[in-house]
C-alpha cells in the first residue's frame, strides 16, 4: 500500500470514528489533540487501526505515536 | 417531619411516542405499538413480536465521547431525561451546583456484552473491543451516562428489580425525598429492545404467539392471551419536595403519595397472589388515603396467563366491592419491563390530567378472574384525582405506586 493511500484511509477513518474534520488531520497535527482522545478513547484509535489495516499494536505502543505523519510511518512500517 | 413528594418533570420515548404530546396521543387513540421483526426470525425466535422504537440520533445533542459509553437503553434514557429535566424547568446550571438524585431502573445490557465476547472470540485481544464496551455493558450504564450528561451530584445508583424496576426507582427515590436526604430526585427505568436481550426470554415461552396480528397480540386479562410481548424505551419521572418545588416556583404535575412493596418469597417466575395483595395494602396504608379515593388501577398484567390470573385476584381482594376502572396499557405498549414501573406512571398521569382512560385493548372476553374487575375495552372519559400502579417482577418483587393531582 503507498503512502498516498495509507493518508487517505487514515484521514477518512478516524474524521469518521472521531467525528472531526477531515482537514484538521494534518501531518504535523497531535493526534490526541486533534480528536480529543484520552486514555479511555486512545484504545479506540488502536481498535480503529486494526479494524482499517489489519495492524496487531496496543495502547502502548500507539502511545508513543504523537503526529499524524508518525502514524502513517508506524503504519507503512508495521504493513513492511 | 415527613416532606410531600411532588412530581415536577416527565419524559418518555416509548413505542407509543417519542415524546409526552405523541404518547397522549396514542393512549387516546388506542394505537399498537407492536410489530413483527422478521430479524428475530431467522435468529431462531419462537415469537418476533417487540415493541418498536427507533434508536435515537444524538450526534447533534451529544459527543462523541459522550455516545461511545451508550448502548441503546441509555440513549432512550436520555431523551427521556432530557425532556423530562426541561419540563421540570431544570437547568444544566442548576444541576450542577445542587444536589440532585438519579435512581434510574435497568435490569441488563445484553448487546454490548454479546458484541464484546465476540470481539474478544474473534480478534483474540481484549483492546480490540473498545473503550464503550465496559460502560455500556455494566448494569449501571444508565445511571453511569445519565449522571456524567447531566452533571448530577446527589445519589447516583441503579434499580435492578426485574420488571419492576422503574416503579421501585420512583418509590425508592420518594423516600429519600419523604425524609429529607435529598430535595430533587431524577427517577426512572428505561429497557433495550435488540434481541439479544430478549431471546432467552423467548425460550421459556414466555412470549405471545399471535404473529399474524402483531397489535392484537398483547391482550392483558382477556381470555385468549398466551403471552407477553417484549418491548421498550425510556421514561423518566423528577419528583421533588414541595418546598423546593416551590422554592423554584415548578409547576407541580403531580403528588407521590403511596410507595407499597413486597416480595412473595416463592417461585422464581410465577407470581401468586399475596404478594401483590401485600404490595397492594402497603401502598394504600402508606398513602393515608381511603381506597374508594383511587379512581384508576393501572395494573402490571402483561398478557401471561397465570400473572394477569393472580393480579385480578389481588386487586379484587384488596378493593372488595369497589370497582375502579383497571386497564393494563401495556395492551398498546407490550412489556417495557425494566422501563414499565416509570412508564406507566407517566401513561396514568396523563390520562388524570387529561380526564381519560386508555383502552385496554384487546380485551374482548373475559375470563373468571379478569370478569370481576371492570375493565374498559374502549377508552372512556373520567375525571380522576388518584390512580394506583402495580409493577411486579421475576423473583417475586412487587412494587406499588400511588399518585394523586396536587391539592394544595
Amino acid at each position: 500500500m503507498s503512502k498516498e493511500e495509507i493518508i487517505e484511509r487514515v484521514v477518512a477513518l478516524l474524521s469518521e470514528e472521531f467525528e472531526v474534520e477531515a482537514d484538521v488531520i494534518t501531518p504535523e497535527a497531535n493526534i490526541k489533540k486533534t480528536l480529543e482522545l484520552d486514555s479511555l478513547s486512545l484504545v479506540d484509535l488502536v481498535a480503529a487501526i486494526d479494524g482499517e489495516f489489519g495492524i496487531k499494536t496496543n495502547g502502548q505502543e500507539m502511545n508513543q505515536v504523537q503526529t499524524f505523519a508518525e502514524l502513517y510511518d508506524f503504519i507503512e512500517k508495521k504493513q513492511a | 417531619m415527613e416532606r410531600r413528594v411532588v412530581i415536577t418533570g416527565m419524559g418518555i420515548y416509548s413505542c407509543l411516542g417519542k415524546n409526552l404530546d405523541e404518547v397522549k396521543q396514542s393512549l387516546w387513540d388506542g394505537k399498537s405499538g407492536i410489530i413483527f421483526d422478521p430479524v428475530r426470525k431467522e435468529m431462531g425466535f419462537r415469537s418476533a413480536l417487540t415493541g418498536y422504537v427507533d434508536i435515537p440520533d444524538l450526534k447533534k445533542e451529544l459527543s462523541r465521547n459522550q455516545r461511545v459509553y451508550m448502548p441503546e437503553q441509555a440513549k432512550y434514557a436520555y431523551v427521556a431525561t432530557a425532556e423530562a429535566l426541561k419540563n421540570a424547568g431544570l437547568s444544566l446550571d442548576y444541576l450542577e451546583s445542587h444536589e440532585v438524585g438519579l435512581l434510574y431502573g435497568n435490569d441488563s445490557s445484553a448487546e454490548p456484552v454479546v458484541n464484546s465476547v465476540d470481539k474478544m472470540r474473534e480478534k483474540k485481544d481484549t483492546t480490540l473491543i473498545g473503550s464503550g464496551g465496559i460502560f455500556q455493558s455494566m448494569n449501571s450504564t444508565n445511571t453511569m451516562n445519565l449522571s456524567c450528561v447531566f452533571k448530577l451530584k446527589g445519589i447516583n445508583l441503579t434499580v435492578s428489580g426485574a420488571c419492576a424496576s422503574g416503579s421501585h426507582a420512583i418509590g425508592l427515590g420518594s423516600l429519600l425525598i419523604k425524609w429529607g436526604l435529598q430535595d430533587i430526585v431524577v427517577c426512572g427505568g428505561s429497557q433495550e429492545i435488540n434481541p439479544y436481550s430478549v431471546c432467552s426470554f423467548d425460550g421459556i415461552s414466555a412470549f405471545s404467539m399471535r404473529e399474524s396480528d402483531p397489535a392484537k397480540a398483547s391482550r392483558p386479562f382477556d381470555r385468549d392471551r398466551d403471552g407477553l410481548v417484549p418491548s421498550g424505551g425510556g421514561a423518566t419521572v423528577v419528583i421533588e419536595s414541595l418546598e423546593s418545588a416551590k422554592k423554584r416556583g415548578a409547576h407541580i404535575i403531580a403528588e407521590v403519595i403511596g410507595y407499597g412493596f413486597s416480595s412473595n418469597g416463592d417461585h422464581i417466575s410465577v407470581p401468586n397472589v399475596d404478594g401483590p395483595r401485600r404490595s397492594l395494602e402497603m401502598a394504600i396504608r402508606e398513602a393515608g388515603i381511603d381506597k374508594r379515593q383511587i379512581g384508576y388501577v393501572n395494573a402490571h398484567a402483561t398478557s401471561t396467563h397465570v400473572g394477569d390470573q393472580n393480579e385480578a385476584k389481588a386487586i379484587a381482594a384488596v378493593f372488595d366491592d369497589y370497582k375502579p376502572e383497571v386497564t393494563s396499557t401495556k395492551s398498546q405498549t407490550g412489556h417495557e419491563m425494566w422501563m414499565a414501573g416509570a412508564s406507566e406512571v407517566i401513561y396514568s398521569t396523563l390520562m388524570m390530567h387529561n380526564d381519560f382512560i386508555a383502552a385496554n385493548i384487546n380485551f374482548e372476553n373475559p375470563d373468571e378472574d379478569s370478569a370481576k374487575l371492570n375493565i374498559p375495552a374502549k377508552r372512556i372519559d373520567k375525571k380522576f384525582d388518584t390512580f394506583l400502579s402495580n409493577s411486579f417482577g421475576f423473583g417475586g418483587t412487587n412494587s406499588t405506586l400511588i399518585v394523586t393531582k396536587f391539592v394544595e
